[in-house]
């Protein structure tokens, strides 16, 4: 950048000084502008042209090959599934477009190729979260008339996940439920409710360890066990049309207790700062009584070296009101754009990856929790993987999380207020009517 | 670069002491024409790189999110909006009525302020921090420019990187807690948020402003310290005196980078702490909004711009830091 000017002629240095600076201005100005934009310059389109009205109706009896697109496949699933897919299929072969394993890229991944009409993005696995955000662009092929696919014997929340609108737009194609994990050589029967499990905190006490954590970090984990503790005490979030209803007396119930036990200590004050890693890392060091989690916590505390809770792992469904409480839904669906050339090959895949076939190899090859009921109670299963059983009780009390296109913004507004009302620092009746207006001026109303 | 320059200026000066100046302007128009095609491209570059998305953006600004259409539950283009965007950010207006808390409309002046407060402190300590370890650096003295390679390691670690790494260590039951036996809830709490933020930035950057200091400091001449020592100068008037006001230019160009990355900050805060517990700053507000709503990202983001570029028009207006021409022309402007 330095520029060294002639120096015999000060006249002419001091000239060109100032046009450079005159220059300067603008395009530093320019450059610093370029570089916070340029972050959403791919954004000139916006919607996706409301109902979509004549993609949704193009290319139904399209055939040939299609792309799948899926975040990182971790559990290594997808590839074996695809190769089998096409060796049946020779004329309409599936390409597997991996994405990275970062939630939010492979989000703003998909909404880039929706937006610039991707023929080449035929079906791909949509986080349940994202479903009704992609449906209400005019995104997803709505699965009605010639696209209409059986959903029977699929788990009912995973099914309410994929449906926005009255709608089916995606198949679920694995689900996942939040557990309870405990210390069986401490508490001798788990705690069925959520009183229950207060009472048993003096036990905690005396062993000198803390007695529950979930996630409590202000994050997306916070949603979720937010939304569990309103939904487990009568309260919702958002109705079946979208219209934010979480003001009631049931949901301020429900985040009390999570601040109650927060305040009181029931709740470990470093819980604040835990997502999944740092509260199962305290749990299997034993410095847990019960932990909230997800079932992958599973394998790693049974089977590594340094769990100290290797022997006296328990596991029981979530705690709740009066019963086994709501569990937030996690798991991705499956959905086709309306963008696609192949539509009918399309829909044959999706059946493929609903089939039970499909997804009994998702649980033993993945060890990822199946969307068709009736595999939690295969005996063979679930000799090999036993949390399946308590897995389906949660999965059937489950409430997917909020399904509504506004879900960034939903999702914010409970977990800023759901951070403030266990901090103490706002009461939770404020925060609870905080997180109503905050939903309502996001468009959820 | 410099050397052509100065080459050239001799050979055009002759040209007008030339008999015939027609044909020396008629040289110099086909010399502008040429000038302007080999130009070409790279403003075509910038054009396309720069002016473009900028232009795109602001346009984008006075446009509506689309919102949804509650008779079909899709989504409808959401047509002019006027300065109600900007309104949105600055007076915290979310549909007519203040931003509700949770709504990222009511965070703007906060994340506002945070921003400031990063930048005011970040540069503070790096800048004192860096001058320090500058002077260090320019004494001779053996494994020099081992120290000196030794010393950009931090700032080459991705800022990620780092950002993951400082998590780690100010976790519940990470290396800051165990080495001062303390119980602080680092990223769970307003003020220690704040600080494992700084200490953070302060950490990866204050290399960077050393190593600007240092190019600046090593264009003082031995001589004028020689004459003042002989004259009987202090070391303290030798660096009030003489180090400080030489060094000066070098030094605010450092600032100016300084401060207008800090104004951009993203990565520490955002991988850190996710902006919880007063630790949001403007970028981090564009990033959450662009899921919300790329429109009014595209509002805050020309907002952030003019923020910053105010504070950059100030530095190179009134404080004379001037990134093109002080670095090269030095002292001698003054």
């Amino acid at each position: 950048m330095n520029v060294q000017l002639p120096s015999n002629d000060m006249g002419v240095e001091h000239m060109s000084n100032r046009k450079f600076s005159r220059m300067t201005y603008p395009l530093a100005a320019a450059s610093v502008l370029a570089l916070t934009l340029s972050a959403c310059a791919g954004g000139g389109g916006g919607t996706g042209g409301g109902a979509g009205g004549s993609d949704a109706e193009a290319n139904l009896d399209g055939r040939g090959p299609i792309t799948y697109v899926q975040g990182k496949d971790n559990s290594n699933v997808v590839r074996p599934l695809i190769e089998k897919w096409n060796a049946a299929h020779p004329n309409e072969q599936v390409t597997f477009k991996e994405q990275t394993d970062e939630a939010d890229q492979q989000h703003d991944d998909l909404v880039q190729n929706f937006q610039a009409k991707n023929a080449n993005y035929d079906v791909m696995s949509v986080d349940l979260i994202w479903v009704a955000e992609f449906a209400a662009k005019g995104w997803l092929q709505p699965l009605k008339d010639k696209m209409a696919i059986s959903t029977d014997g699929l788990l009912k929340a995973t099914v309410e996940s994929s449906t926005y609108n009255n709608t089916l737009y995606t198949v679920p194609q694995t689900s996942d439920g939040g557990m309870l994990y405990y210390r069986k050589d401490l508490v001798p029967t788990p705690p069925k409710t959520w009183d229950e499990m207060m009472s048993m905190c003096s036990i905690a006490k005396e062993n000198n360890i803390g007695c529950y954590a979930g996630q409590h970090a202000k994050y997306e984990g916070l949603t979720v066990n937010a939304a569990e503790a309103i939904n487990s005490f009568g309260g919702e979030i958002v109705d079946n049309s979208g219209k934010a209803t979480v003001n009631s007396d049931e949901a301020k119930e429900g985040l009390g207790k999570l601040a109650e036990a927060y305040k009181d200590g029931n709740i470990p004050a470093e819980a604040i700062t835990y997502t999944e890693e740092e509260g199962r890392i305290d749990f299997q060091a034993g410095k847990l009584l019960f932990h909230r989690n997800w079932p992958y916590v599973y394998k790693l505390a049974t089977t590594e070296a340094s769990s100290a809770v290797k022997d006296v792992l328990g596991l029981a469904p979530l705690p709740g009101m009066s019963g086994p409480g709501a569990s937030s839904l996690g798991g991705h669906n499956v959905g086709v754009s309306v963008y696609s050339k192949n539509k009918a090959t399309a829909l044959d895949f999706l059946k493929y990856i609903i089939s039970e076939e499909t997804q009994r190899f998702y649980v033993t090859q993945g060890s990822l929790a199946p969307a068709m009921e009736k595999l939690y109670d295969d005996p063979q299963l679930v000799a090999q993987l036993p949390y399946l059983t308590t897995l389906k009780t949660s999965i059937e009390n489950a409430v997917p999380r909020p399904v509504t296109p506004f879900y960034p913004a939903v999702t914010k507004a409970i977990q800023d207020n759901a951070y403030a009302a266990m901090k103490g620092e706002k009461a939770v009746d404020s925060a609870v009517s905080d997180m109503q207006s905050a939903m309502e001026a996001a468009g959820a109303k | 670069m410099s050397t052509d320059v100065t080459k050239k200026a001799p050979t055009t000066e002759a040209a007008h002491h030339m008999p015939g100046r027609e044909s020396a302007d008629r040289k110099q128009v086909t010399q502008g024409r040429w000038a302007s095609v080999l130009l070409a491209p790279s403003l075509i570059l910038l054009g396309i790189v720069i002016i473009y998305p900028v232009v795109n953006a602001i346009i984008m600004s006075f446009q509506k999110d689309s919102g949804l259409d509650p008779a079909t539950g899709f989504f409808v283009e959401g047509g002019p909006a006027g300065f109600e965007n900007y309104t949105h950010w600055l007076l915290q207006q979310c549909n007519g009525v203040p931003c509700p808390p949770g709504t990222l409309g009511a965070q703007f002046w906060d994340s506002f302020g945070v921003t400031f407060f990063f930048t005011a402190v970040t540069v503070a300590l790096e800048t004192v921090l860096g001058f320090w370890m500058a002077v260090i650096m320019a004494r001779s003295f053996r494994g020099r420019s081992a120290i000196r390679a030794a010393v950009l390691v931090p700032w080459a670690i991705p800022t990620a990187v780092t950002a993951k790494l400082w998590f780690f260590i100010f976790a519940f039951q990470g290396i800051a807690n165990q080495l001062f036996n303390t119980q602080i809830l680092w990223t769970g709490s307003e003020w220690p948020a704040k600080w494992a933020i700084i200490i953070a930035d302060v950490w990866k950057t204050t290399p960077f402003m050393a190593l600007l200091i240092l190019a600046g400091l090593q264009l003082i001449p031995d001589e004028v310290y020689e004459a003042a020592k002989v004259d009987g100068a202090s070391a303290w008037q030798r660096f009030t005196l003489i180090t400080l006001p030489l060094v000066k230019p070098a030094l605010m160009v450092a600032i100016l980078f300084r401060v207008l990355d800090a104004l951009r900050m993203f990565d520490l805060p955002y991988i850190m702490t996710q902006g919880a517990n007063g630790t949001s700053t403007l970028s981090i507000l564009v990033v959450q909004q662009i899921r919300q709503g790329f429109n009014t990202a595209a509002a805050l983001s020309t907002i952030t711009f003019l923020v910053i570029f105010i504070v950059a028009f100030i530095f190179v207006r009134f404080l004379g830091a001037n990134a093109v021409a002080a670095a090269s022309t030095g002292g001698k402007k003054k």
